[in-house]
């Protein structure tokens, strides 16, 4: 185990073990195949104080470093359910850090206090019909009308999307480009929003993902997020912490995956002995613990920097790039590795298999990945 | 009301246990611990007792260093502050009884709580030792009248009921007929059985605040508690492996080979 977690960190993982264990593992297939999640989860784990770790004490928070984070996002791997893992992560790491930064004492008390407590779903709202790892190009528009912004426009893939109480949403109130973004903070439960559809997606399933509209949509100008037209470089900052999240929990992905195979294959009997004692299978998944451990301490140092405010932007999207690229083979052969058995949904593999997906596109894409890599290395 | 309860370091029966080739013992590498589930009930009814009727949960461990880890634990589920007797070797149920009696001399609490038995040598033995050598009536085996899907387990309210008066304790048990249930003057000593609660999740902030709980250290000697073994274990052995199932081709052959074979019906 890394140096980086205490006894207290240690305490920590294990609760969040057992509740894992108890109270989502459990239901991961059902609630694959309903397609949502109860909401009473949110409220459990911000009652167990799992959404506020980093966040501020003054609106709920318990303003522990981020390690702690991490060894929840590593915990939450245990669920075999991705979906409820990236809805509990948009509402604590991903949709609401920003409030808590750059947000009025008004806002935090009205958005992040009950969303840390679980009590008011959040999403975040950037990507649109028209494009996603895109940013600058948003066309959702935000226009002051006395003392209100009138939004309109649609917004896609939204986690969180068809419950969320309210949206940490990305607007266009200037002219063209990045510099025209502003962030809003913006409730549901307003005129003039709704949700056109919950999107089938082939993964995630227990997470729902939705299209929203804004048709003349009023919110008052202390909702803004920050300073007008200065969204942009918020949405690229928070990005990074979106993007971290991804890249542990996908690594702890991974290393069941392949303990789980493992576990199986010392089990199951082809041709007079275990199919682990087959060579051809020892070696690759040897060459998969060794990526694996790579990735892991890739992330970790990320995490160290992150931790550090070093603002390491080149290690996390290098983190994910290979933490997302890495769990697809892995996922392949672990999937392979149980023939017939990783067909079916009811086993792990077969979900994480199909989960694993999402990694290299959502939160920015390994293609977008790249390109900010090469941007930061000057070539 | 000031409870006293006990969370014993015990083998996590997750972790697979195996007996040594001697039989002196179990291997102990790679071993996992938690509190003994019985335990963990009796530490979340005692912080609804007190949560209701106020007053202050004290938990108490005997054994090595190690057991800081389950007292901690108790400290993070909401426990005031812990006691940690000091015994890094082996210990039988008279003797663990005996420290606690020590314990509860010192502390004075209304009420202890400890788990009916520990699941690593499941003697089951400590609590009515303790109540005996205490003089104090004594519920055994606590269970619950509702189901621990009922709303009363939802809001958390204790099982184990305290008279207006605060002089007795209406304590359910398991029998083996269902379910009697005993008035207990207090002092009291209850042992719990598994449907009593289910016991709280330690929370993040829990865990936070433990840190800067009190953990006093006690010892045997300091107790004037003489911890000799009475009860010696001389050899352990692993249960027979179990044989492979046969299938059976209907019911007709199921039928006859549980009367022929088996000779159970």
């Amino acid at each position: 185990m890394s140096t980086h977690f205490t006894e207290e960190h240690q305490a920590f993982r294990r609760t969040l073990r057992a509740y894992v264990e108890k109270e989502l593992a459990p239901h991961a297939l059902e609630w694959d195949r309903a397609g949502i999640f109860p909401r009473e989860v949110f409220r459990q784990c911000g009652a167990l104080g799992f959404l506020g770790i980093n966040h501020d004490p003054a609106w709920g928070g318990s303003g522990l470093d981020y390690w702690y984070v991490t060894a929840f996002c590593e915990e939450l791997a245990r669920s075999h359910n991705a979906g409820v893992n990236m809805a509990l992560l948009v509402q604590s790491q991903i949709a609401t850090p920003i409030i808590g930064e750059i947000g009025t004492d008004e806002q935090k008390a009205e958005f992040l206090a009950p969303a840390l407590k679980g009590e008011k779903i959040a999403a975040l709202a950037i990507s649109e019909p028209g494009g996603g790892s895109d940013v600058a190009g948003i066309k959702t528009t935000a226009r002051r009308v006395g003392g209100d912004f009138v939004l309109n426009g649609s917004k896609m893939w939204i986690t969180n999307g068809t419950r969320a109480d309210f949206l940490t949403c990305a607007v266009r109130t200037g002219g063209e480009g990045y510099p025209g973004i502003s962030l809003l903070t913006v409730p549901t439960d307003i005129k003039g929003y709704g949700v056109s559809k919950k999107l089938d997606k082939i993964g995630n399933l227990a997470s729902d993902t939705a299209i929203l509209y804004f048709e003349d949509a009023k919110v008052p100008v202390r909702y803004l997020l920050g300073e007008e037209n200065q969204g942009f470089a918020h949405i690229m900052s928070n990005f990074q912490g979106e993007r971290l999240v991804a890249a542990i929990g996908t690594v702890a992905g991974m290393d069941l995956m392949v303990q789980e195979a493992l576990a199986w294959g010392r089990e199951r009997k082809a041709f007079g002995r275990p199919i682990l004692g087959f060579q051809v299978w020892r070696h690759k998944f040897v060459e998969h613990l060794a990526a694996i451990e790579a990735a892991r301490q890739l992330t970790y140092h990320a995490v160290d920097l992150f931790e550090r405010k070093e603002y390491p932007v080149r290690e996390i999207s290098m983190a994910k790039l290979f933490a997302g690229d890495l769990a697809q083979r892995v996922a392949y052969d672990c999937q392979q590795f149980l023939g017939g058995m990783g067909y079916i949904d009811e086993t792990h593999i077969a979900r994480a298999w199909r989960d694993v997906r999402l990694v290299t596109i959502g939160g920015g894409t390994s293609e977008v990945m790249k390109e900010i890599i090469s941007k930061l290395e000057g070539f | 009301m000031k409870i006293l309860v006990t969370a014993k370091r015990v083998e996590d029966p997750e972790s697979k246990i195996k007996v040594k080739a001697d039989g002196s013992g179990i291997v102990q590498e790679g071993l996992k611990y938690k509190m003994n589930p019985f335990d963990e009930i009796a530490v979340e009814e005692g912080l609804r007792l007190t949560a209701k009727h106020g007053g202050e949960v004290v938990v108490v461990s005997i054994g090595p260093k190690d057991v800081q880890e389950q007292l901690r634990h108790a400290l993070a589920m909401g426990a005031a502050r812990a006691v940690w007797v000091n015994h890094p070797g082996p210990l039988d149920p008279m003797g663990a009884a005996g420290l606690l009696q020590k314990v509860v001399e010192k502390e004075k609490p209304d009420l202890c709580i400890l788990g009916k038995q520990s699941i690593d040598d499941d003697q089951g033995q400590t609590g009515q030792y303790l109540a005996e050598w205490l003089g104090w009536s004594q519920g055994t085996f606590a269970s619950k009248l509702d189901s621990l899907e009922s709303e009363a387990e939802k809001a958390k309210a204790p099982a184990i009921e305290l008279s207006a008066d605060g002089k007795t304790l209406q304590v359910v048990r398991e029998v083996d007929s269902g379910l009697a249930t005993l008035a207990c003057s207090l002092p009291a000593v209850v042992t719990t059985d598994l449907r009593l609660n289910q016991p709280r999740y330690a929370s993040l902030p829990g865990i936070m605040k433990a840190k800067n709980k009190p953990i006093e250290e006690l010892t045997p000697a300091g107790l004037g508690v003489d911890v000799g073994l009475q009860v010696e274990v001389l050899r352990m052995s692993p249960p027979p492996p179990r044989k492979a199932g046969v299938k059976v081709g209907d019911v007709q052959e199921l039928f006859q080979k549980l009367k022929n074979e088996a000779k159970v019906l």
